[in-house]
């Protein structure tokens, strides 16, 4: 899982060679034998990458709730971003980017 | 037990809870009984109290000593703070504030208090008054056995001085002689006078949030009985408030933040305190913040950078994550700096936070920063006896937050209220398209700097008649920068209905119009005939098609009239003058139906103008520019009105006819194709000069009507370059207003997009299920 989500990073780095404007970048395709889930990708203006691992055992989510659940983390993280005390590159402990999180996991499930 | 290091106001509360605990005067105090009652007050878990007192070594004993009471209590303060629990921390701990009891006085007081009527009255009015502080721990309150079984035990914790009860009764000795009491220890607390509720708070202050709050609760809903108690309670808090006030104070000198938590803890953790207002600051508080603010940003109004602020919440000694979570409360509209409000809301929470309140998950009604639009919202929503924001505007200071927040939060308000209305800028006039247009020419015109005699239309109040001559205008700009088709098409509707249609155009004609009428006017451009006469055949050209002229806006019907004239007087040019003659009714009668007409009479015009050759005076022509443009502006087709216009010209040229008139003639013919008619002019008149641009010829007429003196030849060449010139001026402009336009039309394009796929979102989770 994790050597699968760095070459998804890398796929994206590439990627975004070609096009930095592309905010959104569906990759569908990591689907293997055994572990069959998508993993999505999301771009930023600033280059932070979300990567968002769905199980393919729940109905396949449809490309715009991704696109919309990416959107939600954007602006979370923005709001995150906001905070002086927030050093980049720290593991997230915002309450509210959390429970934005978690909601929309449950709403996905 | 390792050696026990206390501070002096450490050492002060100490020996007072110990005397207090120690009623016995034994020098040692039971396990259980009011030690116990006295960690139960502590709002620690049950297991804490346990681990406590096995560290200090009770349990081994039996019973509490002095040292191990005050080990204990150093450990209570260790655990209240968030640190764990170990025999050394007692040590190593800075800073720490003293412990705080929360229910223990609550008890006493309710066991005093059920020996005074008054004060059980008092309490009884507590107890129903004071609500539960949110997130404290309870359970040690509803523990301590109080037979008032007050809920208030919670609320109440008062110092586990006994003497506090007694107070009441006699408020006015006893808090005196306490107050003094207190005051030494303090070393001249100020907040002193500040009320028997002030050190009442200052005990509490940071040792006690919940005694405050209790307070605060009193205060807040009985005023009359809790202040009674206050007195009592302060007077007898106050020497342990005070005691931990000093340590406070003594401990945090270093910091701006402490040094003021230990000045203002009082009305702090009074205010904090209050938990249905719990979060209500206090006015004494709130002037402390601003203060507090003032020190970093002078501006009251003015925004303190994240940076700064997190420098400044750094020094409270708050963990990164709660001040984390303290910003993402207070920064209310997530722009990463603090107006003062939200500054404010932000050293609130710190302040109850290191009192010991747990911070809230989202912002308490009382601490929000005012918004214009919430102001009201937030009155309603405010209980009776929250002021919060709304009360504490009473200050001048906090008067300020309230407008300034307002302030700040209603500009994304507005900003997005701007974009709605963004449509129209700086034209307050929005109704309609046509007026949008309107605005827009407008904008157009002022950015022309051309006293176009649109202008002044536009700057009177939407009409019809505005709008028409916007039209016409808009035409001119389309007919000269514009197809053909454009022009004719839009036309002359002036009618309403069509304004829809001609408004993207007539945007475009509004930016290009004014400088078609600029450019020849500059040098004619000073004669008001001009403007008149443009305007005049704008109306004429709308009256013709519309019916509804201005007859008052401008002076117009003086240069309709002459208009035909000209193409009449066009008498060398016998094709001429009979084209525009015939161009000119159809541009008048039927503008709209000569989208080709003008085209090849263009050419034909340009044919016969060439022959003609320009040796008359331009003047006529200078004339003529400026009012043919206007007039073209005033919609007419494109073609019509350039045939008359060119046909003028040439007459005028020709002819040397009345050139007002052969101006006037053509433009209310030619409104549209005004570009059209510099177009043509220019060709004629450059054709020496085998001049491209179109638009120059106009001015180029113009320039050379207007030096009749400069010979012929000559003259028109460096005219003919300088119209040239001028008008390549004037299709730039033209065309830059153009693109504004354009611009405009995509981004309201744009905003309907985004609106529009908003929807969809929104409707999409419905129609996925």
């Amino acid at each position: 899982m994790v050597h699968t989500s760095l070459d998804v990073v890398d796929e994206k780095i590439s990627a975004m060679g070609k096009a930095l404007v592309d905010q959104r970048e569906l990759y569908l395709g990591l689907l293997y034998p055994t572990e069959d889930y998508k993993v999505y990708g999301y771009v930023t203006n600033s280059k932070v990458k979300f990567v968002m691992v769905v199980d393919s055992s729940n109905t396949a989510l449809r490309d715009n709730e991704i696109r919309s659940m990416f959107r939600k983390l954007h602006n979370s993280y923005t709001d995150v971003m906001c905070n002086p005390f927030y050093n980049p590159g720290d593991r997230i402990q915002s309450r509210a980017f959390d429970g934005m999180v978690t909601s929309m996991m449950i709403q996905v499930c | 037990m390792e050696g026990l290091t206390l501070s002096d106001a450490e050492q002060k509360y100490y020996s007072d809870l110990f005397s207090y605990c120690d009623s016995e005067s034994t020098k040692k105090v039971a396990a259980h009984g009011r030690v116990l009652e006295l960690f139960r007050a502590a709002q620690l878990p049950n297991d804490v109290v346990h681990q406590i007192m096995e560290l200090c070594g009770a349990t081994r004993l039996g019973y509490f000593g002095r040292s191990q009471f005050y080990i204990a209590l150093k450990l209570v303060a260790v655990a209240q703070s968030g640190f764990p629990l170990r025999v050394e921390s007692i040590n190593t701990v800075k800073d720490l504030p003293l412990p705080r009891f929360v229910a223990s006085k609550n008890e006493q007081e309710s066991r005093h208090a059920a020996s005074y009527s008054s004060d059980s009255e008092n309490q009884g009015s507590y107890s129903g008054v004071i609500p539960p502080p949110p997130g404290r721990g309870q359970v040690k309150k509803g523990s301590t056995s109080h037979d008032t079984g007050q809920p208030r035990t919670s609320a109440d914790q008062q110092e586990p001085v006994s003497p506090v009860v007694s107070p009441q009764q006699s408020p006015p000795t006893s808090p005196h002689t306490w107050r003094k009491h207190s005051r030494h220890p303090s070393g001249g607390n100020s907040e002193r006078p500040l009320a028997g509720p002030g050190p009442f708070w200052s005990p509490f202050g940071e040792a006690q949030s919940g005694s405050s709050a209790g307070d605060a609760v009193w205060s807040g809903h009985s005023p009359p009985p809790p202040q009674e108690n206050w007195v009592s309670f302060a007077d007898t808090p106050p020497t342990s408030t005070l005691l931990t006030m000093h340590p406070a104070s003594v401990q945090d000198q270093t910091t701006v933040r402490t040094v003021a938590s230990a000045t203002t803890a009082n009305e702090i953790r009074r205010q904090s305190s209050s938990y249905d207002d719990p979060w209500k600051i206090t006015d004494e508080q709130r002037q402390y913040y601003v203060n507090q603010f003032k020190t970093i940003q002078p501006d009251l109004n003015g925004f303190i950078p994240g940076s700064a602020a997190k420098e400044f919440f750094t020094k409270s000694k708050l963990p990164i994550l709660e001040l984390s979570h303290i910003w993402e409360l207070s920064d209310f509209d997530k722009d990463g700096a603090l107006t003062l409000d939200e500054f404010c809301a932000a050293f609130h929470l710190v302040v109850a936070r290191k009192n010991g309140y747990d911070l809230p998950e989202k912002l308490p009604e009382s601490l929000m920063p005012k918004l214009i639009d919430l102001e009201d919202s937030a009155d309603v929503g405010d209980q009776p006896g929250e002021v919060g924001y709304s009360g504490s505007p009473a200050e001048a200071p906090p008067s300020k937050s309230p407008s300034m927040p307002s302030l700040n939060q209603t500009w994304p308000e507005l900003n997005q209220s701007s974009e709605d209305t963004a449509i129209v800028h700086p034209v307050p006039i929005r109704m309609t398209p046509s007026k949008i247009h309107m605005q827009e020419m407008e904008l157009k015109r002022t950015g022309s700097d051309h006293t176009n005699p649109t202008s002044p239309l536009l700057v009177k109040t939407a009409d019809l008649s505005e709008e028409n001559k916007i039209n016409s205008s808009v035409k001119f700009a389309s007919g000269n920068t514009v197809a053909d088709g454009y022009s004719s098409s839009d036309s002359f509707t002036s009618d309403p209905e069509q304004i829809g249609n001609n408004v993207t155009r007539q945007r475009s004609h509004s930016g290009m119009s004014p400088d078609n009428t600029a450019p020849p006017p500059p040098p004619p451009r000073p004669q008001p005939s001009h403007s008149r006469s443009s305007s005049l055949d704008m109306n004429r050209t709308f009256s013709v098609t519309t019916g509804q002229q201005q007859a008052g806006v401008v002076a117009q019907p003086p240069a309709v009239p002459p208009r035909p004239q000209p193409s009449q007087a066009a008498g060398p040019v016998v094709h001429r003058p009979v084209d525009a003659d015939g161009l000119i009714t159809h541009t008048s009668t039927s503008p709209q139906q000569i989208p080709e007409q003008p085209n090849f009479a263009d050419f034909s015009q340009f044919e016969v103008f060439a022959a003609s050759n320009v040796n008359e005076e331009q003047d006529d022509e200078a004339e003529k520019h400026p009012e043919v443009l206007p007039v073209e502006k005033a919609s007419d087709p494109a073609s019509s009105l350039r045939v008359a216009k060119t046909d003028s010209k040439i007459e005028e040229k020709t002819a040397a006819s009345a050139p007002a008139n052969v101006s006037k003639g053509t433009t209310p013919l030619a409104p549209p194709p005004k570009p059209v008619r510099r177009r043509l002019k220019s060709e004629d008149e450059l054709r020496p000069e085998v001049d491209e641009h179109t638009q120059k010829t106009g001015v180029l007429a113009a320039v050379l009507a207007s030096q009749p003196s400069i010979p012929r030849s000559v003259g028109k060449d460096k005219k003919a370059i300088q119209a040239s010139i001028r008008r390549n001026k004037e299709t730039n402009t033209v065309l830059a207003r153009l693109n504004s336009e354009l611009q405009q039309q995509l981004k309201d394009v744009l905003e309907e997009r985004i609106s529009l796929e908003v929807q969809l979102e929104q409707l999409r989770p419905f129609s996925h299920l």
